[in-house]
């Protein structure tokens, strides 16, 4: 039989006395050396069925219903009551069916040499290669995958690698057993888009190699486009529309895939500028440049190096670049948190000093930051109430009024005023911390990647939230991010950013339909897109 | 490897005069000890005599000198009360207080070892209870009383341990007991905690999805990465345990350095504090060393830092 994976109605839930359902009644299917993307937002069950297909579901969880067949083995038969052992599972994890998880940073062990953990993936489906054996093979595998100097840096810890570097590693571990499948948990969301399609290049190179079938999970439907046979959608723990990638999405049936391309970044740039003229500029930073002391080197980096920014009130200037480009480096300076070594800093027409301590209140406020994990940004145990005032108590002009219309401008109604941050989504979260980022009235919003933590649909809508905010009160916007989707529909202004230096600077329209710069190009060209060009891993063993 | 060495050193001298000096300020400001050498009814021109016989006469800059030429000379002076070498006494206590510290250290870190991989191997929720609930019940008694609990069923109903003294290695037992279980619940909590919190982590997870036994993955991946803050903690305690166990030593008449150093306190017998004051800073900074050297052996991060 050509079927790799076949799982049917496969039901996941919680243990306790009462179970909620996670998964309900997906069924998928993976063939022999083809690719099937999994589809959905956060709390769609994409990750947990899979898991489940390898009995890695997370404490507390378990499946209740279905069948789930590997390699012609019945793994789970709830029915006809079969369960495969761990004994059993063991042999088939990492063999049969390998994994790549999302997070290269934790997903290998920082204590370990990489090699080491390399070749100790290798040994447990060969015991009896010997430790020397198993060490060549590892450095044998990091250089299929693309890591130079494989022998000298498998010594070196993961702390020492960058994370598509990890991620490389990551990816010759699970091929390390030439494995019919592989499972691939949103292997490139942590890193950059230039990173991105390096590894899934590498994916697909891999897979030519060793005809391994691959089912991708992941939230976006560009990078599924570009990497998939066949598609499911998934949500809510059910399979909602599943098909030929192509055809799906060329014309999808479903309400809900429909929803979900609709909140896809449009490729298209913002009607309606909401620049004002007449006020003063809400930033102009000149010649900015950062160096951080490195302990134990006399020249200290320099992470910025004579950068220029200039915003009006009501624009939005987003600046784009790979991890280490500067561009976090940027805003810290821009706010004092990290002092620039050099050059100037003019917050809505008021000359403020480098240093965040030097600076007074009222400098202060002027400029503002909305961070781009709200899940660590907030204080768990202060109310939403009390996390917005918080701003206003310490200037001392706290009133419950200001609070409750901050709320109401982000579109959070009073029954919201006394939740607790555990207690609310990932929108509603950012939605507090952009309400306690405008409580001070200040004329520039530091927004560092203030949606790349969202779901698309919620992205759309904190997108949208920002865009009104901004021609409400006249903010300018220092806009952050790698993501070239969402800077395209919000951005006015592209600061194009490589080492440290600015490397193109152009109006949003002309960056994405006549980028100069070779480095602004190859941006562009990796972002995954519905219709972009396929990558084909078809093999002889198909 | 060597600079860190190098600047731990300096921090030992730095810790130590540190000690001295805080010990001696505080010693003379409690009094000179002159009216407690001597009997009630001595007068108070005998206790000048004597203070100023002891040298407390003299200004206090010029004691203080004088206790650093001692501290590197290493003549602490002899002891008021007891007229013999301060820091012969103190020498002679030490092997008592290093082998209670060291078997009750060992013993207590090892079964809590041992406890906490088999909490983790098992998987068992009823196991982690009833060790928790036992370390609880333990934890609740103060070490006199747990000790005098031993006391009452091994010596005086089983007659099978001694209860007073270091006259073989039976007397070590109960106290080593006394103090070990104390340290086998601190430690058990903290390495169950810790590889609680690593069962959790993505490269656990990743080497199971490898095919990993789960035991391998523990011993292999868990424990390094759990033991690391636990071994911090293990210096800070184990140091503790050397500077004496005043408690334990008077329960069971144990000749160690914690009831030689509170008597000398209290009976303001200075160049006894001192000197033992010495040994307990070394002996806590070079166990405190020791066990950062071992941390930076593990974990090659902080060694890069």
């Amino acid at each position: 039989m050509s079927t790799v994976l076949s799982i049917e109605n496969l039901r996941v839930e919680t243990d306790g006395e009462n179970p909620r359902t996670l998964v309900d009644g997906v069924s998928l299917r993976v063939d022999r050396g083809e690719s099937l993307g999994v589809v959905g937002e956060s709390g769609s069950g994409k990750s947990l069925t899979v898991l489940a297909a390898l009995g890695l579901l997370p404490v507390g969880t378990r499946v209740t219903a279905g069948r789930i067949v590997l390699d012609d083995r019945v793994l789970v038969d709830v029915e006809a009551d079969v369960w495969a052992g761990e004994r059993e599972l063991r042999a088939l994890r990492g063999r049969t069916a390998a994994m790549v998880f999302q997070d290269p940073m934790s997903s290998l062990d920082p204590l370990r040499a990489v090699g080491a953990q390399v070749a100790s993936a290798v040994r447990v489906h060969a015991p009896r290669l010997g430790r020397r054996a198993a060490r060549e093979r590892a450095i044998e595998l990091l250089t299929s995958v693309g890591v130079r100097d494989a022998a000298e840096r498998a010594a070196t810890r993961p702390h020492q690698w960058s994370g598509g570097m990890r991620q490389r590693a990551m990816i010759a571990m699970a091929i390390a057993h030439d494995p019919l499948l592989l499972i691939a948990d949103e292997p490139t969301t942590a890193l950059d888009v230039t990173v991105q399609a390096q590894v899934m290049d590498l994916l697909a190179e891999v897979r030519e190699r060793t005809g391994s079938a691959l089912v991708l999970i992941t939230h976006d439907l560009g990078l599924v486009a570009e990497n998939s046979d066949r598609l499911a959608v998934m949500h809510h723990g059910r399979v909602v529309e599943t098909g030929d990638t192509r055809a799906v999405l060329a014309a999808p049936t479903e309400d809900y895939t429909r929803r979900l391309m609709a909140a896809m970044p449009a490729e298209q740039e913002r009607a309606i500028p909401a620049v004002r003229t007449g006020q003063a500029d809400a930033l102009i930073a000149e010649n900015i440049v950062v160096d951080y002391r490195v302990s134990g080197r006399k020249t200290p980096v320099r992470a910025v190096d004579g950068v220029s920014v200039r915003i009006a009130a009501g624009e939005t200037v987003a600046v784009v670049g790979e991890s280490g480009c500067g561009k976090s480096s940027l805003a810290k300076a821009v706010l004092g948190i990290q002092p620039a070594s050099a050059g100037t800093v003019i917050v809505g027409g008021v000359p403020v000093r480098s240093e965040l301590a030097a600076r007074t209140a009222a400098e202060r406020e002027l400029a503002q930051i909305v961070f781009q994990d709200p899940y660590s940004a907030l204080d768990p145990r202060l109310t939403v109430h009390e996390l917005v005032a918080e701003p206003l108590r310490i200037r001392r002009v706290y009133d419950r009024a200001t609070v409750a219309t901050l709320l109401a401008d982000v579109g959070l109604d009073e029954s919201y005023a006394k939740r607790l941050p555990g207690q609310l989504s990932g929108g509603q979260r950012q939605r507090v911390g952009i309400a306690r980022a405008l409580a001070l009235r200040p004329r520039l919003l530091v927004l560092d990647e203030p949606v790349s933590a969202l779901d698309v649909s919620i992205q759309a809508q904190v997108l949208t939230l920002l865009d009104t905010l901004q021609r409400e009160h006249g903010l300018g916007y220092l806009f952050i991010s790698h993501d070239l989707g969402v800077v395209r529909s919000i951005a006015d202004r592209v600061i194009v950013m490589q080492h440290g230096r600015v490397v193109e600077e152009a109006p949003t329209a002309q960056i994405f339909s006549d980028p100069q710069h070779p480095f602004t190009r190859q941006l562009l060209a990796a972002v995954p897109r519905l219709d972009g060009p396929r990558r084909t891993a078809r093999t002889a063993a198909a | 490897m060597l600079t860190f060495i190098a600047r731990r050193l300096a921090l030992a001298v730095a810790t130590v005069l540190a000690v001295v000096t805080i010990a001696f300020v505080l010693g003379r400001a409690t009094g000179e000890p002159g009216a407690l050498l001597l009997p009630d009814n001595a007068t108070q021109a005998d206790v000048e005599a004597l203070n100023s016989a002891l040298g407390f006469d003299r200004p206090l800059l010029v004691q203080y000198l004088d206790t650093l030429v001692g501290l590197v000379t290493g003549d602490f002076g002899d002891s008021y009360r007891l007229r013999e070498s301060a820091l012969g006494l103190v020498l002679e206590r030490v092997p008592a207080t290093i082998e209670l510290a060291f078997w009750a250290f060992l013993i207590g870190l090892a079964l809590a070892l041992v406890a906490a991989l088999t909490i983790q191997l098992s998987g068992s929720r009823v196991l982690r209870a009833i060790v928790g609930w036992a370390g609880a019940l333990r934890q609740s008694v103060p070490d006199f009383f747990f000790a005098l609990l031993l006391v009452l069923v091994f010596s005086v109903l089983l007659g099978a341990l001694p209860s007073l003294g270091r006259t073989s290695y039976a007397s070590l037992v109960l106290p080593v007991i006394t103090l070990a279980t104390g340290q086998f619940v601190m430690y058990l909590r903290l390495l169950d905690a810790a590889l609680s919190e690593q069962a959790g982590q993505d490269f656990v997870r990743t080497a199971i999805a490898q095919g990993q036994r789960r035991s391998t993955v523990l011993f292999t991946r868990m424990l390094p990465n759990a033991i690391v803050p636990v071994l911090g903690m293990a210096g800070l305690n184990l140091g503790g345990l050397l500077g004496g166990t005043v408690v334990v030593e008077v329960v069971f008449a144990w000749p160690g350095l914690g009831k030689l150093l509170t008597d000398a306190v209290s009976q303001r017998d200075f160049p006894i504090v001192q000197a033992g004051l010495v040994f307990v800073a070394l002996a806590f900074v070079i166990v405190n060393t020791a066990v950062d050297v071992l941390v930076r052996r593990i974990d090659t991060r902080t060694a890069a830092a």
